[in-house]
């Protein structure tokens, strides 16, 4: 069968009966048999519980919940009870949860069937993929490219159409980039919109647990799933951004982002999504953010710093191995956040490190209140997905793939990311919305103006 | 030669709350069977997140309140990172800068700050293993640090002991040693006399050594292990040998104190703000509500006691410091004046002990008192006054309402606070009324 | 340009509690330095007269009551599922020195 490839489509087809939720797990799990070893996109399939998920909501045969009948996998940083969890580390190997992350429980709650646990960069560490310790995934659309990371299986999953939807976690870009080189939409939350609890923790302040789809619909469908409060993440509110309805939008244009080193088509197709929305009557202006342009030290101080301090309780006595087992690059950012916090290095990189932070803050905050823009545009990623191994050993150069992304987390405002076209090589384009904090209705508004107008249409790589 | 003694105290209470510190196991872990107390917060599991426990943090304002410290307008917890087994996450949630409270001080000894932080799990050791027990992991706990400004033994012992009383006035914990609810960690040095500074300018001069003694978890040990580390660092200095700055626990077989942990390898908290747990403010509308919710403390109520009761220092002092029979004698001695009585069969009989209501105990006074009747002069001048006060009554009575005399006695007896004697009182009245 | 000696490379490791292999410390000490170079570039920066923030939300106060919450409370066999390193409803370390002298 051809698998639908909306949550609308899903619910309809179920709703009349043109294929049972059984047949959809069917569909789904016969495309992983097919991919799934060469692409190495799911490190757990759930085979069982999808079909017992399936059964289940095939027998009440309702459909009515927000999820129901739709196929979610899951990045192998969300804790599952009963389900091997690993976040791409051999420490994690043969670890089994007691108790499932909330985003889990309130997906699984509206309906939706778990057909898997997705591989990704082991504990979140990197933007390719090829740091998890499973072995790299590859890109559906060329397998000689990298799929974009962290959240590496959670990209690859949905242009592989190996599952509806996804999860990931965005600590700088880490749901986005896959989803930019993928094809897909995405939503980096603002930072206390979604509960971060039994998500492991890569770094606490800037992580986002958030979906990734092929719509903004369906993106849209999952968050307010998602979101809100929980009792077991002190950062999160219930809080209702503006939710009016506009009739003329303001995007900025930051200057320093459109510079030296962006990629030459993405600025191209930067322009035509400007041009776009310019004949849907959207204003540009040009804003300035010139501290954005320290955001990858700032991040590549403060991460290193929280991750030294999240991972020091993997130490092999109450679960998983021991501490030899971690890979490489945790093992290096551990190094450095402990020592940007060591005696006589805190005040001029960690404290340093979160007064740069203030200032971008400050900056991003002024242009949201004194221009009044809706929303910013930018690049995701400086080039289109890039070769296996073109950066591996270089981590420097690696860390630089996330400087666009850095903002959106420094700030915790929200961030959505969406397809707008291919390169030459038939590679995914995309672009990113970041708007002030809890305005994701907003940005969904302003994402679909611009899709409309392209008459978007969802596509998977095969 | 001779040495100043130097000791700062680090004193730890676990408040009595219902629940852990940043999650919601029971915070009273005695005698629970080991790991049956911990949820993926305390244990330290992947994913798991803190929300700060309120009822400890107003416990810990209610102490500083106590002590006169100030307590800090914005406050925040910190990660402190150090690796042990019995530490799940392997960082502490603490406090470093701003803590919640600042200064103050008890027994004219300064204090430094008083803290909030969740304590570790413990640790058992065998013949070539540990086992790990987390029950304790998370639970929350109470530091205080004192500046290095004691000089002997026997002001520990004071400092600490009214700070036990004052924690269970608070009722804030029950601050029992031998329980672990209190412990204590000195850090001990010694100053060669003379080599202070001579002019008053310069902060006192401080040793620049000190050695911590961990794990002190008994009065009477208390005592015996400062006294044993201060003979040897005497012993040491004057043997012209440097002490090594570390840790050391004292052992009551040997009476000695024994090195447990080297500090030359110094070390290095790597202290950050906890990204998880947005920061306190308090306002200064909640410290007055906390102030004034306060009871009194076991200082004010010697001093009422010293006031109202005229009682011996050693009286009191033995009744203040236990509050339950404070508030016992307090009970009985507005049941019946005989204050020092009821103070002596508390103290040397132990009658508290016998009636668990202070009535019973006055009941018991009242039949111990009843032949120990006021002078008959006194008697008389009850009798003329309370006729004076009811001619009424007399009228009737010599219109032959014979059963007004009960009335009368009972008035006069009223007036003698129950302490003339029936018999006389009665003769007396019958005299008088027929003049 | 900083650069990180093998002494304070194998200082942080400690502190870490990570025992890094010759290959790695070889490889680390380049690559550390060069990080910690790259994102030296902060000092240029004037933060005189800003706060550091150290999280987003703007919140504060966020408590819990005090109370006991059953639901979450794991069994000893829950707690102790993660490791076969067990004994006697405890964790099994290998023995922490308490050297008596």
């Amino acid at each position: 069968m051809n698998t639908p490839l909306t949550i609308k489509e899903t619910q309809d087809g179920l709703k009349q009966k043109k294929f049972s939720a059984v047949e959809l797990v069917d569909a789904y799990l016969a495309q992983i048999k097919k991919y799934n070893k060469e692409y190495n996109i799911f490190l757990t399939v759930t085979e069982d519980l999808a079909y017992a998920k399936a059964k289940e909501l095939d027998k009440i045969g309702k459909f009515d919940e927000p999820l129901s009948g739709v196929t979610i996998a899951y990045k192998d940083i969300f804790l599952t009870k009963d389900i091997r969890t690993t976040a791409g580390s051999k420490i994690l190997e043969s670890y089994v949860p007691v108790y499932s992350a909330t985003s889990v429980k309130k997906i699984e709650n509206a309906g939706a069937i778990p057909i898997g646990k997705l591989n990704c960069d082991a504990f979140a560490h990197g933007s390719s993929g090829e740091n998890s310790d499973f072995g790299a995934t590859l890109n559906p659309w060329d397998k000689d490219y990298i799929p974009g990371g962290s959240s590496s299986g959670s990209g690859a999953v949905l242009s592989a159409n190996m599952s509806l939807i996804s999860t990931g976690t965005d600590t700088c870009g880490s749901i986005r980039l896959p989803a930019n080189y993928n094809y897909l939409v995405s939503l980096k939350p603002t930072y206390g919109a979604v509960s971060r609890y039994g998500v492991i923790a890569m770094a606490s302040s800037l992580d986002t647990v958030g979906p990734l789809a092929r719509t903004i619909e369906d993106v849209e469908t999952i968050f307010n799933v998602i979101k809100g409060e929980d009792g077991f993440d002190g950062t999160v509110v219930n809080k209702k951004g503006d939710e009016s309805k506009k009739s003329k939008f303001k995007i900025g244009i930051p200057r320093e982002f459109f510079i030296e080193g962006l990629d030459s088509e993405i600025e191209k197709n930067i322009q035509e999504v400007i041009n776009v929305y310019k004949k849907e009557n959207v204003e540009f202006v040009d804003v300035s953010l010139p501290s954005t342009k320290y955001g990858i030290s700032v991040y590549y101080i403060i991460q290193p710093a929280e991750v030294s301090s999240n991972l020091g309780r993997f130490d092999g006595i109450r679960y998983g191995n021991d501490r030899d087992f971690l890979g490489e690059e945790a093992k290096r950012r551990i190094m450095l956040g402990s020592y940007v916090l060591s005696a006589g290095f805190y005040d001029s990189y960690y404290d340093k490190a979160m007064r740069v932070r203030s200032k971008i803050i400050s900056e991003v905050d002024q242009v949201f209140m004194k221009d009044e823009v809706d929303a910013l545009i930018a690049p995701v990623a400086p080039t289109p997905p890039f070769k296996l191994g073109e950066k591996i050993n270089d981590p420097l150069s690696m860390y630089l793939t996330d400087v666009y992304a850095a903002t959106a987390n420094l700030c915790g405002i929200p961030s959505l990311a969406l397809p707008s076209g291919f390169t030459k090589n038939n590679l995914p384009l995309g672009f990113q919305l970041m708007g002030p904090r809890f305005s994701e209705h907003q940005l969904f508004e302003l994402g679909k103006l611009y899709h409309k107008e392209i008459d978007y249409k969802p596509k998977t790589a095969f | 030669m001779k040495y100043t003694t130097i000791i700062g105290l680090e004193v730890h209470i676990e408040p009595n709350t219902k629940s852990k510190m940043f999650c919601g196991c029971p915070q009273n872990h005695f005698g629970a069977k080991p790991n049956s107390q911990t949820c993926p917060i305390c244990l330290g599991l992947p994913g798991a997140l803190p929300i700060a426990n309120k009822e400890a943090i107003n416990k810990v304002i209610k102490l500083g309140l106590a002590l006169g410290s100030t307590i800090s307008a914005k406050s925040k917890f910190y990660r402190k990172h150090y690796f042990y087994p019995d530490l799940a996450k392997s960082f502490q949630t603490s406090q470093k800068d701003n803590p919640l409270c600042v200064g103050g001080s008890l027994l004219g000894k300064a204090i430094n700050h008083i803290h909030l932080e969740e304590d570790a799990g413990k640790l058992i050791h065998q013949n070539n293993i540990s086992l790990v027990d987390f029950n304790r992991c998370g639970c929350a706990l109470i530091e205080l640090v004192t500046a290095p400004v004691f000089h002997s033994t026997s002001e520990v012992l004071a400092f600490t002991k009214e700070l036990q009383l004052i924690a269970r006035y608070l009722d804030i914990s029950g601050a029992d040693m031998e329980k672990g609810t209190m412990r204590l960690e000195a850090n001990i040095s010694l100053l060669l006399l003379g080599s202070e500074p001579v002019t008053g300018s310069e902060p006192v001069m401080l040793p620049d050594y000190k050695v911590e003694l961990k794990n002190i978890n008994s009065f009477r040990f208390l005592e015996k292990a400062i006294e044993a580390e201060i003979k040897r660092q005497e012993l040491e200095l004057s043997q012209g040998r440097k002490i090594k700055q570390e840790t050391r626990g004292y052992d009551e077989n040997t009476k000695l104190t024994f090195s447990q942990r080297s500090k030359e390898d110094s070390q290095d908290y790597r202290y950050f703000p906890e990204p998880d747990i947005p920061p306190i403010e308090i306002q200064e509308s909640r410290i007055q509500e906390l102030e004034s919710s306060l009871p009194e403390l076991p200082q004010q109520k010697r001093e009422g006691f010293e006031k109202q009761y005229n009682l011996s220092k050693e009286y009191i002092e033995i009744l203040v410091s236990d509050l339950t029979r404070a508030n016992y004698f307090e009970k009985a001695c507005k049941l019946n004046k005989n204050y020092k009585l009821i103070a002596d069969l508390m103290i040397n009989k132990k009658l508290d002990e016998k009636y668990l209501e202070p009535a019973g105990l006055v009941k018991k006074i009242i039949e111990l008192t009843k032949t120990d009747f006021i002078p008959a002069s006194d008697v008389e001048q009850g009798i003329r006054e309370v006729l004076s006060e009811n001619p009424d009554v007399i009228t009737s009575y010599k219109n032959g309402k014979g059963q007004v005399i009960g009335f009368l006695i009972g008035q006069v007896q009223k007036k003698l606070s129950g302490k003339g004697d029936p018999k006389l009182i009665s003769a007396k009245l019958l005299e008088a009324l027929h003049g | 340009m900083t650069k990180l000696t093998k002494k304070e490379v194998l200082h942080v490791a400690k502190l870490s509690n990570l025992t890094l292999t010759d290959a790695e410390i070889k490889k680390f000490t380049p690559q550390l330095s060069k990080i910690v170079g790259f994102v030296g570039q902060l000092s240029e920066v004037d933060t005189n007269s800003v706060e550091p923030t150290n999280q987003t939300t703007g919140l504060t106060n966020v408590f819990r009551e005090d109370k006991v919450i059953s639901e979450n409370i794991l069994t000893q066999g829950q707690a102790l599922s993660g490791t076969d390193n067990t004994y006697n409803g405890l964790f099994k370390v290998p023995a922490v020195l308490e050297n008596r002298t």
